[in-house]
């Protein structure tokens, strides 16, 4: 039992005795081991991931009384119809475009908002100022995002959206889009702060000494060299509303199409999930099956993303140690 | 400046007060959508909070209904999660800051453990819906192994099913990512000089991770702790995957209970469209967000009593 050597140990090194060499090499190493394999268990996770989602995918492809469903078919598939009408049809793309939709409104929301906000804290707030404006921003990252989900339908489509124009319905694109993007709000802000930050003070103190205005200084130093932090950052959140589940769910509908018309609504990669897990699908149907395979789908997408994000980081980050 | 053009004087001014402006638009926004927000919630939710309604179970009729089934269920999960996540996630992180050498492999693993805070946390709910509800389909849930006697807390069968236990371990999946990686953050503040004056007195590499760079990083840790935490509490995805119970009337009484949480919840309640739901939906949101502030609040005072300034 290593409780009861981890005691004993303790005890032994409380009392300042020395310990047999053999005993501290037993201990050490064995302490060492179960690190290594607490460690594994991360390893692990993505290796079950990718072989469930795998496994679960090809059976999909596979299904013998399905043979029209084709890897062809479902990335360039145009409608997607899994429990309506006699004949499902499996193809990806609106809810590939639904997601992209949603992701873009709210990019488009809060990319500018939170690299500005971040460009205020770092440049111009006052400590005071700057310190209450984080704890604001600490409440929104910890805000549940069924919440948001909540807020887009209770706030933003019927107060915000529907008195500029009657064609939004309660379910729409837009108000879903607006919510995610204040959900991803404070990860652009604090991500894009902590890289403005990490520019150093002699770079801006060079550029004042040149005559140059704080908009010379912010927009021609600090942010260019702190770019490769800020493009991460954005990156990351995109990665975050395009996995975001409950929001979509609750306010953007559940109608896939291929639209861009943001009035309307979509269905994305993960409110069909939502819609499957929740119904009672058959486990061995197709159309339950399909979830796996959008599942693998989202999961490619999102791990591109960090990917591109981690190398963005690697690479282009300016270094003025 | 760069192409040597010469920016009038006036236009430069310019320049510098929309920035300004910009800037602060930006910034009223992010306080203007969360008052907004409070402000809704507040409107819409107080009316519905009573104690009846803090000590009641779900109900079709929305002025008898109540969220202790879910309140109790946040908690169990929440704690599985704790139990489980912070351990490994302590552990892993010490390993990877205080034992492993600089190579490839580390590097893997680091650039995978980044990519797994990526992973949607639905997609969680699915490894999970394989691996916990179903154990891989290796055993099925009417010929399950079974520990304990149903009477006690601890009782278990596997594979898990939708149950509690299935929860919480879950949600240790979806945030043991940002939990090591808070913690490798809090270990690498320690100054190196600490553990080189507990290496030079002989310690063994366990001694100086025990006795001096742990406790020293122990305030950051916690806080680090407490916030996963907060964000395990707010998922709803990824339990939704695994188990789907939105109407449960009973709170938990082992580890192999039918459950539900507060934001699974919330999700079935706002999703109705009689507005009376979303009242009682509104009520729950101020509930959980009590939850979240007295966790952040938690926080804070770690962060501000227990950390004292090491000398770097």
């Amino acid at each position: 039992m290593t409780s009861i050597a981890a005691r004993t140990a303790a005890e032994i090194s409380q009392r300042g005795r020395i310990r047999s060499a053999a005993f501290q090499g037993f201990f050490e190493g064995s302490i060492k081991a179960t690190l290594i394999a607490l460690t594994l268990l991360s390893v692990l996770t993505t290796v079950v991931i990718i072989a469930v989602l795998v496994e679960e995918t090809i059976g999909f492809f596979t299904m013998a009384d399905h043979p029209e469903i084709s890897l062809w078919s479902f990335f360039t598939g145009t409608e997607w119809s899994p429990l309506l009408g006699a004949k499902p049809l499996f193809g990806v793309l609106p809810l590939i475009s639904g997601t992209l939709l949603v992701t873009a409104i709210a990019g488009i929301f809060a990319m500018p908002v939170g690299l500005l906000t971040a460009v205020f804290l770092s440049e111009y707030a006052s400590p005071r100022t700057r310190s209450i404006l984080k704890s604001v921003l600490e409440v929104l990252a910890g805000v549940p995002t069924v919440v948001y989900g909540f807020f887009a339908l209770t706030f933003i489509t019927p107060y915000l959206l529907q008195p500029l124009s009657s064609s939004f319905g309660t379910y729409n694109a837009m108000g879903a889009g607006i919510a995610v993007g204040i959900m991803i709000l404070p990860i652009v802000c604090s991500l894009s702060e902590d890289a403005l930050r990490t520019v150093p003070q002699s770079l801006r103190d060079g550029a004042y000494a040149l005559g140059a205005t704080k908009f010379d200084v912010t927009a021609k130093v600090v942010i260019p060299a702190g770019l490769s932090g800020v493009v991460a950052a954005f990156l990351l959140a995109l990665t975050r509303a395009i996995g975001e589940t409950m929001i979509v769910a609750l306010a953007a509908g559940g109608l896939a199409q291929l639209t861009v018309n943001p009035s309307q609504q979509v269905q994305t990669m993960t409110a069909y999930m939502v819609q499957i897990f929740l119904g009672d699908a058959p486990a061995a149907g197709v159309e339950y099956r399909s979830s796996y395979a959008v599942a693998f789908t989202l999961f490619l997408i999102t791990f591109i993303m960090t990917w591109t994000g981690a190398i963005i980081l690697k690479r282009y980050r300016e270094e003025y140690e | 400046m760069k192409t040597g053009r010469t920016i009038p004087q006036a236009k430069r001014i310019l320049s510098n007060r929309l920035m300004w402006a910009a800037c602060l638009g930006a910034t009223t926004i992010a306080v203007l959508v969360l008052s907004a927000l409070l402000i809704t919630i507040a409107i819409e939710g107080t009316g519905a909070l009573s104690w009846s309604f803090l000590t009641s179970f779900a109900s079709r009729k929305p002025a008898q209904a109540g969220i202790i089934a879910p309140l109790m269920g946040s908690i169990w999960v929440c704690a599985i999660c704790a139990i489980v996540a912070i351990p490994v996630g302590i552990g892993t992180a010490i390993y990877l800051e205080e034992y492993a050498r600089r190579s490839r492999i580390k590097s893997l693993i680091q650039l995978n453990i980044s990519n797994l805070s990526g992973v949607p946390s639905i997609v969680y709910g699915i490894l999970a819906l394989v691996a916990f509800v179903r154990f891989f389909g290796i055993r099925s849930a009417d010929d399950a192994w079974t520990f304990g006697n149903a009477e006690s807390i601890f009782y278990l069968q596997i594979p898990f099913g939708p149950s509690v236990i299935a929860g919480g371990l879950t949600l240790a999946l979806v945030v043991l990512p940002i939990m090591i990686i808070s913690s490798q953050e809090a270990l690498r503040s320690v100054p190196q000089s600490l553990r080189q004056a507990a290496l030079a007195l002989g310690s063994t590499q366990w001694q100086v991770v025990w006795h001096v760079t742990l406790p020293a990083a122990l305030p950051t840790i916690m806080t680090g702790a407490i916030l996963s935490m907060s964000r395990a509490i707010g998922e709803a995805a990824p339990l939704l995957v695994i188990g789907g119970f939105l109407l449960v009337f009973q709170t938990p009484a082992n580890l192999m209970s039918d459950f539900t949480v507060l934001p699974l919840q919330i999700y079935n309640w706002a999703g109705r469209p009689q507005s009376d739901f979303h009242k009682i939906a509104a009520a729950a949101i101020i509930v959980q967000l009590v939850v979240l502030l007295a966790f952040n609040t938690i926080a804070i005072i770690i962060r501000q009593k227990l950390q004292r300034p090491l000398q770097s």
